[in-house]
C-alpha cells in the first residue's frame, strides 16, 4: 500500500532579550552554571514574575512577519508537570490565548510554491539544562540542573499539519529561520538550543482523509537530524502498520547517533498539565497603536530582499533564494557586491567556493575568513583578466589562510596573468623552435599538435600566460 | 458523590503527595465538600460574561529589558539537598 506523511511542526524560540521574561536575570548563553539565576527563576516561594516589555514586542513583530492575527487581550497560564529542570514545577506558557493566531509561510520545493499554515504562536518561558551524568539520559544514574536559562523568554510557533515531506519540513523550517533572523527576534542558533525543533508525524494510506495516530519526535537539533528523524519515523510507521501493529500516540526522542528514534517513557505517566490562568501575572492588552507602530518598523523580510536582488543585482531566481536563506549571508553578499559591479560573479563565489569551504569546515558565513571587501575585489581581478579562473582558486585558497588583500597575494606569489604581448611572443617563438614536428603536423592540418603545443607554453609560463593570447598568436605564427 | 477516592489518588499523585491509607476517606469527602461549595457559584447566571483572568483591576504591568546581577551560585545552591559541580544534583530521570 502507499502512504502519505502528515507533518506539523513545533518550534521553539529563544527571544533575543537582553533580561529573562518574568525577572532580570541576564539571558547571555554559557556562564558558570546557575550563575544567572534569582529568586524569582529559581521557583523560591514567594517571589512575583513581572512581565518583559520586550517580549510581546518580539512577539508581535514575529507574528507579523509570518502574517497572522495579532490577539488583542492577552493573558498567561501556568503549565503543571514535575520535571527537574522546572524550578516551580509549573511553566509559565500561553493556554487558551495565544499571542498570534492564523499566520502562514510560502515555501518553495522543487519549483512548486506551497502555503504552510501557522497555527498559533504563544509566549512562554524556558526551562533550565539538565547536565546527566552518564553518556545519554538513559545511560544516566544522576543529573546536575543549571537554571540559568530558566526563564529565558521563548515563543512557540505552531504550524499546521500541512506538510507531506522532509523535503517541505526542511523549507518550511528554513523559511521560518531566515525571517526570525532578519525580524532579529532571536540568534537561531540550532547548536546551541536556540532554536528547536519538535516533528508531529503520522502517516495515512494515499487518498485516505483521516489522519492517523502521530507521534512527536522531540531533540531535532539540526536541518540534517529533522530530514534524517522524518525518513526514519515514518519507515518506522509503514512497517509497523504492513506488520500488522498500529502505532501509538507518543513522546520519542532522536538519538543521531544511533540514527533512530527511541520511545522516551518518562517517569510521570499522566501528561494532565492543569492549566489555569498564572494568579500573579495582569493581562496584557495590544492596542492598534501598539500594532501599528511594531508594523511601521518591521525590517525587510526574506521575500522583499530576494525580489531586491533579482531586480538590482539581476541575480537569477535560485541564486538570490539561496543568498537570502540566512540573513548573514545575504548582509555578506551585500557588502561585496558593493566593490565589483558584477554581483553574479559574487554570486557565483558565494554559492560554489564559500558554502563549500562553509560546510567543510561546518562554520558560519560569520566566521568566514574572507573579508567580503576582498571576495569582490578578487572578482574583480578575474573579470580584468588578471587572474585567471585557476589561479583565483590558488588565491582564493590563500585568502582563506592570510585574508590579504587579492591584489597583494597576487604579488607575492608571482601568480600575474602574463597578459603582456612581448613576453607571451617571446614565449610562443621559442617554443616553435623546440618542437618543428608539431609544426609541421599543426600545418598538415592536424589540429591536436595545437593543444600540444598550448600545454608546452603553459607549463614554460607556469600556468601564467593569458590563454587565449596564447591561442591566437601561435595560429597566427604558423599561418 | 463527585470525587471518589480513584480520583483523590490521581490528584495525589499528580501532585507527588502520598496520603495515608487510612485517610483516603476523610479526603475525599473533603474535596466534595469543598467542590458542592464552589457550586454555589454556578447558581449565577453568567451568560456573556467573558471569563476572569485576574481579579485585579489591572493590565500592561511590564518592565524595561534591562538585566540586573542575581544571586551568587553559592547562594543559589545553599539550600539544595545535594551539589554536583555548580548544579543541583537530582536523581535519575527516565526509567
Amino acid at each position: 500500500m502507499k502512504y502519505t506523511t502528515v507533518i506539523g511542526l513545533e518550534v521553539h524560540s529563544e527571544l533575543k532579550t537582553k533580561s529573562k521574561a518574568f525577572c532580570s536575570c541576564s539571558t547571555e548563553f554559557g556562564g558558570a552554571p546557575n550563575t544567572h539565576v534569582c529568586p524569582v527563576c529559581l521557583g523560591m516561594p514567594g517571589a512575583l514574575p513581572v512581565l518583559n516589555r520586550q517580549v510581546v514586542e518580539f512577539a508581535i513583530r514575529t507574528g507579523l512577519a509570518l502574517d497572522c492575527e495579532i490577539k488583542k487581550f492577552n493573558k498567561f497560564d501556568r503549565k503543571n508537570y514535575f520535571y527537574p529542570d522546572l524550578s516551580k514545577n509549573y511553566q509559565i506558557s500561553q493556554f487558551d490565548k495565544p499571542i498570534c493566531e492564523q499566520g502562514h509561510i510560502d515555501i518553495e520545493v522543487d519549483g512548486n510554491t506551497k502555503r504552510i499554515g501557522i497555527t498559533r504562536i504563544h509566549m512562554e518561558e524556558d526551562a533550565g539544562k539538565l547536565v546527566h551524568s552518564g553518556a545519554t539520559i538513559k545511560s544516566s544514574d544522576s543529573s546536575a540542573v543549571d537554571y540559568n536559562r530558566a526563564g529565558v523568554p521563548l515563543i512557540e510557533i505552531v504550524s499546521e499539519p500541512d506538510m507531506r515531506s522532509s523535503a517541505e519540513a526542511r523549507a518550511y523550517l528554513a523559511k521560518l529561520k531566515a525571517i526570525l533572523e532578519y525580524t532579529d527576534v532571536s540568534d537561531c542558533k540550532m547548536q546551541e538550543g536556540s532554536l528547536r525543533c519538535d516533528a508531529n508525524i503520522s502517516v495515512m494510506p494515499e487518498g485516505s482523509s483521516e489522519f492517523g495516530t502521530r507521534a512527536e519526535i522531540k531533540n531535532l537539533n539540526s536541518f540534517r537530524a529533522l530530514e534524517r528523524a522524518i525518513e526514519y519515523e515514518v519507515q518506522r510507521q509503514i512497517e509497523l502498520i504492513e506488520d500488522g501493529g498500529t502505532v501509538v500516540q507518543e513522546t520519542r526522542t532522536w538519538d543521531d547517533a544511533k540514527g533512530m528514534t527511541l520511545s522516551m517513557r518518562s517517569k510521570e505517566e499522566a501528561h494532565d498539565y492543569r492549566y489555569f490562568p498564572e494568579p500573579d501575572l495582569v493581562p496584557v492588552e495590544i492596542d492598534d497603536a501598539w500594532i501599528a507602530r511594531v508594523k511601521s518598523e518591521l525590517p525587510e523580510l526574506p521575500a522583499a530582499r530576494k525580489a531586491r536582488l533579482m531586480k538590482e543585482k539581476g541575480l537569477v531566481d535560485y541564486d538570490a533564494e539561496n543568498i537570502v536563506a540566512v540573513k548573514a549571508m545575504a548582509e555578506y553578499f551585500d557588502e561585496a557586491a558593493k566593490h565589483t559591479d558584477d554581483a553574479k560573479g559574487i554570486a557565483n563565489w558565494m554559492l560554489g567556493d564559500v558554502s563549500a569551504y562553509l560546510n567543510s569546515e561546518n562554520v558560519t558565513i560569520e566566521d568566514f575568513p574572507i573579508a567580503p571587501a576582498n571576495l569582490g575585489e578578487m572578482v574583480n581581478l578575474i573579470n580584468k583578466g588578471v587572474l585567471s579562473s585557476k589561479l583565483a582558486k590558488k588565491v582564493f585558497a590563500e585568502m582563506l589562510k592570510t585574508n590579504k588583500e587579492p591584489k597583494v597575494l597576487v604579488k607575492e606569489l608571482g601568480l600575474e596573468q602574463i597578459s603582456d604581448e612581448g613576453a607571451i611572443v617571446k614565449i610562443v617563438e621559442e617554443t616553435l623552435a623546440e618542437n618543428p614536428q608539431s609544426v609541421a603536423d599543426y600545418k598538415a592540418g592536424k589540429d591536436r599538435a595545437l593543444g600540444f603545443l598550448v600545454g608546452q607554453i603553459m607549463k614554460k609560463s607556469r600556468g601564467k600566460a593569458n590563454p587565449e593570447m596564447v591561442n591566437n598568436l601561435l595560429k597566427e605564427k604558423m599561418r | 458523590m463527585k470525587v471518589t477516592t480513584k480520583d483523590v489518588e490521581y490528584i495525589a499523585q499528580l501532585s507527588r503527595l502520598t496520603i495515608p491509607e487510612g485517610e483516603m476517606e476523610k479526603f475525599t469527602e473533603q474535596f466534595n465538600q469543598i467542590l458542592n461549595y464552589a457550586d454555589i457559584l454556578n447558581k449565577l447566571d453568567t451568560t456573556g460574561i467573558e471569563p476572569t483572568a485576574n481579579v485585579l483591576p489591572l493590565s500592561n504591568v511590564l518592565r524595561e529589558d534591562v538585566a540586573i546581577e542575581g544571586v551568587s551560585q553559592e547562594v543559589a545552591l545553599a539550600n539544595a539537598p545535594e551539589a554536583f559541580e555548580g548544579g543541583f544534583k537530582v536523581p535519575r530521570v527516565i526509567e
